[in-house]
């Protein structure tokens, strides 16, 4: 009888990795190498004011004196920061607008379903009548090549535009933003990140403006031996809103790559801000060759009264991914919120989770973490819970609930609580389940052969998260479940 | 004709003889009942034309109109209309039963060559076999036997098996749990799905649910071959005096 159990085919897992293409492109790299010249380089190359070169130096002295963080459980060989090219861009001056992009950089983003004319659709999904599109910064290796509905937003007041163009168009925000919650020498990678950052996305909603359409910036690394060092800057004013979608792939190579961004939020009093990550780095071959190194800051401050942050990620990329989201709740009565899904195949490592700082009156925090381990591959959740003494009647749930798909993966969950006051409410609930064989027998007699049902079972999973993302984002998220966890069973 | 055959059936679980060549034969349009002891090997009987994994099958056949499907993996069994009922019907968190419905049905109609069903299409009959059976609209919209009671568990199967409209269906103690209300539900599902196409294996503790839907045969199962056959009566005979006389006869 043919054997169709999880057991008797454990090592079948195979993806398919449509992103993992190359651009043809004629670049300018800088050559590998890091000293305070690569930072005066990448300065003058963007024609930077001088307070922003000094930032950026600042960040170096103090990431030359720091240690990689030693704390998560991932192993990798030691970087070589020599070895790093820190700038890569498209030969020539920056398009004045996107009919001037090179046609083989437009076409890269119409493969990846992200289409840069504004008429189009996101990821190909057709959108329900009278659904606002989404407008898109196109990042591609070291600068933002071009941002779409720029014009429209602008007659609401809303700024979207590449981090660059801020830096000119807006230095006062900038100036009063950059590294207000993610401080230069805030960790290794950060302090990395403030000294070579190249580009990336702002966004600035006016007091009282409800963004009339989501916003999104999409990475994509195509050069060889680069490091990816992007910077979002997120503000929220007074009353605003805003759902921002951030998504990104990269070639396939044999070579580790570094993705080292930060992306700091600000909400104001009243304010909102939704982010969604799908991230979808190469996550390296089948025995691990290859892959991004995605070591990312994000951190959201609740700065204003009755303000909320949602940070909501899909993780299936990047061969290590060391990444936590987190919010400050400063203003009382504001809300932070952690959504994620963090899938790992193959020899993937994951240490992921976030960190909810209750420090206003009656702040409250939400944590439902899914990780799906898969392979020989190893899945953690790791958060903190704090209480602060200021933070009179706060409480935190948090759920965490991991799935293991077959026997040679793992699956670890870290939850730490420090609570400083005694009314503060924390409550934790955790689970860890596998795939049975029970239910994949169910799923077949019925007709549902054995991707599919793993797939449906794995949604099924993590639809409480799914739920947090907008419409366009959980088909992507659903089928890119789906693709990751082809060849999971025989 | 013979619809369902199977010959001299030997299986082991873990090495341990279960099903020591066991013979059956059901035709289209029949009902049989298996009855016997714990133990028996029925649940084995039931799982092996199923192809639950974790079974060695040491000799024998099993063939459907003529298919041996021995040699098919679970999924190709449900494509030639295999229905198995379970004991112990298993959760799917958050895979609503609707989702999982669709994606059965249109399954089995891709393979069997036909376009997939209109969403209104599926959305009338599966409201109207979820009310035969006495699960309300929110049944749809819950995941699959997620926090379900075991009465809600057994006619979820029921629900399954006339969405699928398999050829053959086994029903491994669908009654089992069951007060009488639901058993007279379970019992009428049954009786819907029967037709002259269609053939029904029952398998069964207790004459109960054999009172409400008429077995064309009743067999006995002891220490892994059938002992008896015939007509109901038998399930009434049993009823009285046990399995243990069969065994010593």
């Amino acid at each position: 009888m043919p054997d169709s159990s999880l057991s008797a085919t454990p090592n079948l897992l195979q993806r398919t990795y449509e992103a993992g293409f190359v651009t043809d492109v004629e670049s300018d790299i800088l050559p590998p190498g890091l000293n305070e010249q690569t930072i005066h380089w990448i300065s003058q190359k963007k024609n930077e004011p001088k307070w922003l070169l000094e930032w950026r130096l600042d960040a170096y002295r103090h990431w030359l004196e720091m240690d990689e963080p030693q704390w998560a459980t991932v192993t990798f060989d030691a970087i070589d920061y020599q070895d790093i090219s820190y700038f890569s861009a498209p030969r020539g001056d920056k398009p004045k607008s996107l009919d001037d992009v090179d046609p083989e950089i437009l076409q890269t983003y119409n493969k990846l379903g992200i289409p840069l004319h504004e008429q189009e659709l996101l990821a190909g999904v057709e959108r329900p009548e009278g659904r606002p599109p989404v407008a898109v910064d196109a990042v591609f290796d070291s600068v933002s090549i071009g941002t779409t509905f720029r014009e429209s937003l602008a007659e609401e007041g809303v700024i979207f535009c590449s981090f660059s163009e801020a830096v000119h168009e807006y230095p006062e925000l900038v100036q009063k933003y950059l590294g207000r919650v993610v401080p230069k020498s805030d960790n290794f990678y950060a302090a990395l990140n403030s000294a070579v950052f190249s580009d990336g996305s702002f966004v600035y909603i006016p007091k009282g403006v409800r963004c009339p359409m989501e916003l999104s910036t999409y990475f994509r690394i195509n050069s060889q031996n680069t490091g990816q060092f992007e910077r979002t800057l997120i503000i929220a004013d007074e009353g605003a809103y805003v759902s921002y979608l951030e998504g990104c792939t990269a070639p396939m190579r044999d070579e580790n790559q570094l993705h080292a961004a930060v992306v700091e939020l600000v909400a104001l009093d009243d304010a909102e801000i939704k982010y969604s990550t799908v991230q979808n780095w190469y996550p390296g071959d089948e025995e691990g060759k290859g892959g991004i190194y995605n070591f990312v800051t994000k951190r959201g401050s609740c700065m204003g009264k009755r303000s909320r942050i949602s940070w909501t990620q899909v993780e299936t990329g990047s061969a290590i991914t060391w990444k936590y989201p987190s919010v400050i709740l400063r203003g009382d009565d504001s809300v932070g919120e952690f959504y994620s899904v963090a899938l790992t195949n193959n020899h993937q490592q994951a240490d992921t989770g976030t960190k909810m700082t209750h420090i206003g009156k009656n702040t409250k925090s939400t944590i439902i973490s899914k990780g799906i381990s898969a392979g020989k591959s190893s899945n953690v959740y790791r958060g903190l819970v704090r209480m602060n003494p200021g933070a009179k009647e706060s409480r935190n749930f948090t759920q965490c609930d991991s799935l293991l798909i077959g026997e040679n993966c793992a699956a670890h969950t870290y939850p730490y609580i420090e609570a400083r006051r005694r009314d503060a409410v924390v409550e934790h609930e955790a689970s860890t389940s596998k795939v049975s064989e029970d239910q994949l027998f169910l799923c077949q007699q019925r007709g549902i052969d054995g991707e599919k049902a793993v797939a449906m079972i794995v949604n099924g999973f993590c639809k409480d998260v799914f739920r947090q993302l907008p419409m366009e984002f959980a088909v992507e998220a659903a089928k890119l479940l789906e693709v990751s966890l082809e060849g999971s069973v025989g | 004709m013979t619809f369902l055959r199977i010959k001299d059936l030997v299986v082991k679980v873990e090495g341990r003889p279960v099903l020591n060549g066991l013979n059956l034969e059901v035709g289209r349009g029949e009902v049989h009942a298996i009855m016997g002891p714990n133990g028996a090997g029925k649940s084995t009987l039931a799982n092996i034309i199923g192809g639950k994994p974790g079974y060695e099958t040491v000799t024998g056949s099993v063939s459907l109109n003529g298919v041996e499907l021995l040699d098919l993996s679970p999924v190709e069994r449900a494509y030639k209309g295999v229905f198995l009922g379970f004991q112990y019907p298993i959760e799917i968190p958050g895979v609503s039963n609707m989702e999982f419905l669709h994606a059965a049905v249109n399954s089995l109609r891709k393979e069997a060559g036909q376009d997939e069903i209109s969403t209104i299409d599926f959305m009338k009959k599966v409201r109207s076999v979820a009310n035969g059976l006495q699960l309300g609209s929110e049944f749809l919209k819950r995941g699959v036997n997620e926090g379900f009671s075991g009465g809600e568990k057994k006619r979820n199967e029921i629900v399954q098996m006339l969405m699928l409209e398999p050829k053959l269906a086994v029903l491994d103690e669908t009654d089992s749990g069951l007060d009488v209300d639901a058993l007279r539900v379970v019992a009428e599902g049954v009786n819907q799905f029967r037709s002259e196409e269609r053939a029904i294996v029952l398998i069964t503790h207790y004459k109960r649910l054999l009172e409400y839907v008429q077995p064309d045969y009743v067999h006995v199962i002891t220490d892994g071959v059938i002992v008896r056959s015939g007509d109901d009566t038998l399930a009434t005979e049993i009823e009285e005096r046990g399995f243990n006389w069969l065994a010593e006869a």
